[in-house]
């Protein structure tokens, strides 16, 4: 191991905010030494409840997070809040602004808030999302808060690694509410309905009740998501949500259920640090110069079909081709 | 993968303007780096600790107060003490110049950009800064 590695992590154990705050660097930057302190690290985490907030953008994720947290903390209870933000695709840059709807919580060193931008391709997201909450859980937090925006694959990912995910909504959506029947219904464990002393929200909650009541499959002794009316910015609610969290956790554990989620949850790990390592390797073997650029060239003649080159391909691969930098 | 730069853009202490300092946040996401935002009003503690926490290269401070002789050689202080005097830390907003030359001497500011300034130099500087 690195001797940076071994110092961060060390450090880390022992309550250093920095050092934490610097391994998050090196496992969003890959860097060398980062997967090391990770294995270190395992052995200390699984002890934190983790809590997805999911939903499009202004649906008021962010305040709601910091109002968990607040509750969390008048309760005694330490918290890691993450949020993702999309990076640009077209510069990779990202402007990342969830702090601003935090500002309550600033100076609190039990509050460990950590912002990420999206950055590269979704698989490598999950990777980072998943060492981050690895990380804040082994430096002891008891909640980690993953915000998420948007609707889209990564929302999915997320309920492979929270226990608990909740859907955030607001009244007026409309058309959202279509949109979280096509499949975020599906991975909502609990429902939100933010800013809800806006116009339209008893309609708002009577719409996403009617869902979770109609939901296909809901079977005796299977959880029946709540649905909960907030108003993040005057903390109304806020208590309601913690206890429905709470409860849902109980419900998790009683039934046997956080087991199953925790083996989905270190597969779904384990193939998509796979799959990341096998691509960059299997690209950088088809790079001219690399050992597989042979390969393309082949496919160029009209010699080998993709399909032909991925098993050749996948034969050199196990030739160590894993194990690259 | 390369090491992604981390810019934290601060409004420290009672000021309420964060058009100038949201246009330099563009430039320098525009250039492909990640801006943190801290919102108006914090305290230099708070901006201390949210740095800390996520891990920046460089601290932007928009100040246009006039307080910045008391605020920045706080921030810098609380920096060297938290162990965090490697970040970089540069300063924008209504700064004179005499007063720009003793927080760069004597309280560990990198540079200060005035009004005027070209966000392309600010994005070179610190380009040029971490590479070096």
């Amino acid at each position: 191991m690195t001797t940076e590695a071994r110092q961060l992590y060390q450090k880390l154990l022992a309550g250093d905010r920095r050092a934490a705050a610097r391994l998050i660097s090196m496992v969003e930057d890959g860097a060398e030494g980062a997967s090391e302190a990770l294995q270190e690290l395992h052995r200390h985490s699984g002890r934190a409840h983790i809590v997805g907030l999911t939903g499009s953008g202004g649906a008021g994720k962010s305040t709601l997070a910091c109002r968990l947290a607040q509750e969390y903390r008048s309760a005694g209870k330490t918290v890691g809040i993450i949020c993702v933000d999309p990076t640009s695709p077209f510069t990779g840059g990202a402007l990342l602004g969830d702090r601003v709807r935090m500002q309550e919580l600033s100076g609190d060193p039990e509050v460990f808030i950590r912002s990420m931008g999206s950055r590269g391709a979704l698989g490598g997201l999950s990777v980072a999302i998943n060492d981050v909450i690895n990380i804040l859980d082994a430096f002891g937090k008891d909640y980690i808060l993953v915000e998420t925006v948007g609707a889209g694959q990564v929302e999915i990912e997320l309920v492979k690694y929270a226990h608990t995910c909740i859907v955030v909504t607001m009244p007026g959506a409309g058309d959202e509410i279509q949109a979280i029947k096509a499949g975020i219904l599906e991975i909502g464990d609990i429902f939100v309905v933010n800013k809800a002393d806006r116009d339209g929200a008893m309609h708002t909650l009577a719409d996403l009740e009617m869902m979770v009541e109609t939901k296909p499959g809901a079977d005796q002794g299977a959880w029946k998501p709540p649905v909960i009316a907030t108003v993040a910015l005057e903390g109304d609610g806020v208590a309601d949500l913690a206890v429905e969290i709470a409860r849902h956790y109980e419900f998790l554990k009683d039934s046997g259920t956080l087991t199953r989620k925790t083996v989905e949850r270190m597969k779904a790990e384990v193939l998509a640090i796979l799959s990341l390592k096998v691509s960059d390797a299997a690209a950088r073997a088809l790079q001219p110069g690399g050992d597989a650029s042979a390969l393309v060239d082949r496919m160029i003649a009209r010699d080998l079909d993709p399909h032909g080159a991925a098993e050749e391909l996948a034969a050199k691969l196990k030739l160590g081709g894993l194990s690259g930098p | 993968m390369a090491q992604k730069v981390r810019v934290f853009l601060c409004k420290p202490g009672l000021d309420g303007h964060d058009r100038g300092v949201l246009i330099v946040g563009q430039a320098l996401r525009d250039a492909g780096m990640e801006v943190i935002y801290s919102g108006l009003k914090q305290t230099p503690e708070n901006l201390v600790e949210a740095a800390i926490q996520e891990d920046v290269d460089v601290l932007g401070l928009s100040i246009l107060s006039g307080a910045h002789m008391a605020l920045i050689p706080r921030i810098t202080d609380l920096l060297k003490e938290r162990g965090a005097a490697d970040m970089t830390v540069l300063a924008g907003g209504v700064i004179p110049p005499a007063d720009a030359e003793v927080l760069i001497r004597d309280h560990g500011v990198a540079r200060v950009f005035g009004p005027g300034t070209d966000t392309r130099d600010i994005v070179a500087y610190i380009k040029e800064r971490l590479e070096a």
